[in-house]
């Protein structure tokens, strides 16, 4: 390591959903090269050998796709940088002897697991409760067959680009998840293939997002500000007008 | 009821009447606002008396009036609810919370600012409203104007009424508090609708910038103008 930087980690510590949590200060040498990740994985190691409980954090793919990687840095979704996961983070984005802030997402839905890991299985049954198609089993049909202009695919693909990481929720002062709900219910409703369930998805959805605890949307902007795929707040609109229709046509 | 009762019981149905009840709300502003703006004719009041009486008596208008009042009434007790509700959606609260970097901070506070509304409306429709609806308290109630016009005096009310400096300081916080306040809920009512668009929503956003700087700015004028002298 050529140039050494010295961090004050404030990191948040809870045994289980139930626990009182509480902050705890940590020091860490890291590379300026280093991800976010990398710089907990040096501290976990040191954790390890000193014989302590090392810091639970949730992490998968590193490449900024899986969208596990729930911290909340200095109060910032993934921190400071806009359009990046926590594992798309580098250190050089700190100064050295910053002191920083580690937080798990915060919201009644999303109840901590242990630390910074974060119960993210309400989104689950948001999209079991109609976020699928149906599609005829027996030959492939021929991609060609089904007519999608570029524009209308082009928007669907941008709100199937979401993660479902959780950012939205937690930089939300209502804890809602609209962002992610609408990500999801404009692709869906904007492709032929989801045209079948368009009304009653969306009503389902909704009524699952209510029932999970998530909070309701006031337009803040905090979502779209802190998504680290940059989905657009014009899905909030989306699923508004998708939900206001199913229910016009009684669903 | 049936299917509509979602405007009660789901969070975007709740939103729905929030949108519905503002826009109405802001299309009485404009209209309240306009009348309002005939005081700086200086023609002692009359241009204002004359549309003050026609709006007291016409029955359309008295109509449209009880679907605001419910319409405010609405606007304020979901709002009220609204705001407790999404307060509770997150039990523990972070360690660092620079708001400012993601959101406005009028965006974050329309529950305050929709309070700081109710405080001066409160005081507003106890000055005129009820004065009007229900009679003057006082000498100058009536009066006849040189084209024969013979009109309860609301303009004298004003005069009156804002002598009080107490009073004029109140008036200009609740516009204060109603700039900010449209200054988010203009176009985010418009994206509760649905309407998001990249062509309508920065023209939606530059109208409400305006709006919701010339509308609260006109209301707040009169009042200081009156107490200093400045409309005759
Ligand atoms: C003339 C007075 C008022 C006008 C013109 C007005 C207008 C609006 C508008 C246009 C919205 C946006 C709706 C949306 O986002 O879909 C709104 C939201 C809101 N208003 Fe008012 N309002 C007024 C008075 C009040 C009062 C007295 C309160 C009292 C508590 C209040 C509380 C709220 C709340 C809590 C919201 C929801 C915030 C949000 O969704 O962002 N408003 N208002
Ligand atoms: S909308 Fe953005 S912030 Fe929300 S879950 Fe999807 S990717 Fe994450
Ligand atoms: S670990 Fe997969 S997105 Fe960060």
């Amino acid at each position: 390591m050529g140039n050494t930087m010295n961090i004050n980690l404030k990191v948040w510590r809870q045994q289980n959903e139930n626990a009182q949590g509480h902050f705890e200060e940590h020091k860490v040498q890291a590379s300026p090269d280093m991800s976010f990740l990398e710089m907990f994985d040096v501290l976990n190691e040191q954790l390890i050998e000193d014989g302590k409980d090392p810091i639970a954090f949730d992490h998968d793919c590193r490449e900024g796709i899986c969208g596990m990687c729930s911290m909340v840095i200095n109060g910032r979704p993934h921190g400071p940088k806009g359009g990046v996961t926590t594992c798309q983070l580098h250190m050089r984005s700190f100064k050295d002897g910053d002191t920083v802030v580690v937080e798990p997402w915060r919201a009644n839905a999303f109840p901590v697991i242990k630390d910074l890991s974060v119960n993210r299985s309400a989104f689950d049954r948001i999209i079991s409760s109609g976020g699928y198609v149906s599609v005829n089993t027996g030959n492939a049909v021929d991609a060609n067959s089904v007519l999608i202009p570029k524009d209308v695919a082009d928007t669907a693909f941008q709100a199937a680009t979401c993660i479902g990481c959780g950012a939205c929720v937690s930089a939300c002062k209502n804890a809602s998840a609209m962002l992610f709900v609408g990500a999801k219910v404009t692709q869906l409703s904007m492709l032929p293939q989801g045209q079948p369930e368009r009304e009653s998805r969306v009503v389902a959805m909704v009524d699952q997002m209510d029932a999970e605890g998530f909070g309701a949307c006031t337009n803040t902007g905090a979502c779209a500000a802190e998504c680290p795929k940059e989905i657009p707040l014009s899905v909030i609109a989306n699923l508004n007008r998708e939900y206001y229709k199913a229910k016009l046509n009684g669903k | 009821m049936g299917v509509l009762s979602f405007v009660f019981s789901s969070s975007l149905g709740r939103k729905l009447v929030m949108a519905v009840t503002g826009i109405s709300l802001i299309a009485f502003l404009l209209v309240h606002c306009a009348i309002n703006a005939t005081v700086f004719f200086n023609d002692g009041g009359e241009t204002f008396n004359i549309a003050a009486e026609f709006m007291g008596h016409n029955w359309l208008i008295r109509t449209a009036e009880i679907g605001l009042f419910a319409g405010l009434l609405w606007h304020i007790i979901q709002g009220i609810w609204l705001t407790l509700d999404n307060q509770k959606r997150r039990k523990s609260k972070y360690g660092a919370n620079p708001g400012s970097a993601n959101s406005k901070w009028y965006s974050r506070s329309m529950g305050l600012l929709g309070s700081i509304i109710l405080i001066f409306l409160v005081m507003h429709l106890k000055h005129f409203w009820v004065v009007s609806r229900f009679g003057m308290p006082h000498e100058l109630g009536h009066l006849e104007y040189a084209s024969g016009e013979h009109l309860e005096n609301l303009y004298v009310e004003m005069v009156n009424v804002f002598q009080n400096p107490v009073a004029v300081i109140v008036y200009v916080l609740g516009c204060i508090g109603l700039g900010y306040h449209l200054l988010h809920g203009f176009s985010s009512a418009f994206q509760t609708l649905g309407i998001n668009h990249k062509s309508y929503t920065p023209m939606i956003q530059s109208v409400g910038v305006a709006f919701s700087i010339i509308v609260p700015l006109i209301f707040a004028i009169i009042p200081v103008a009156f107490h200093l002298g400045l409309i005759k």
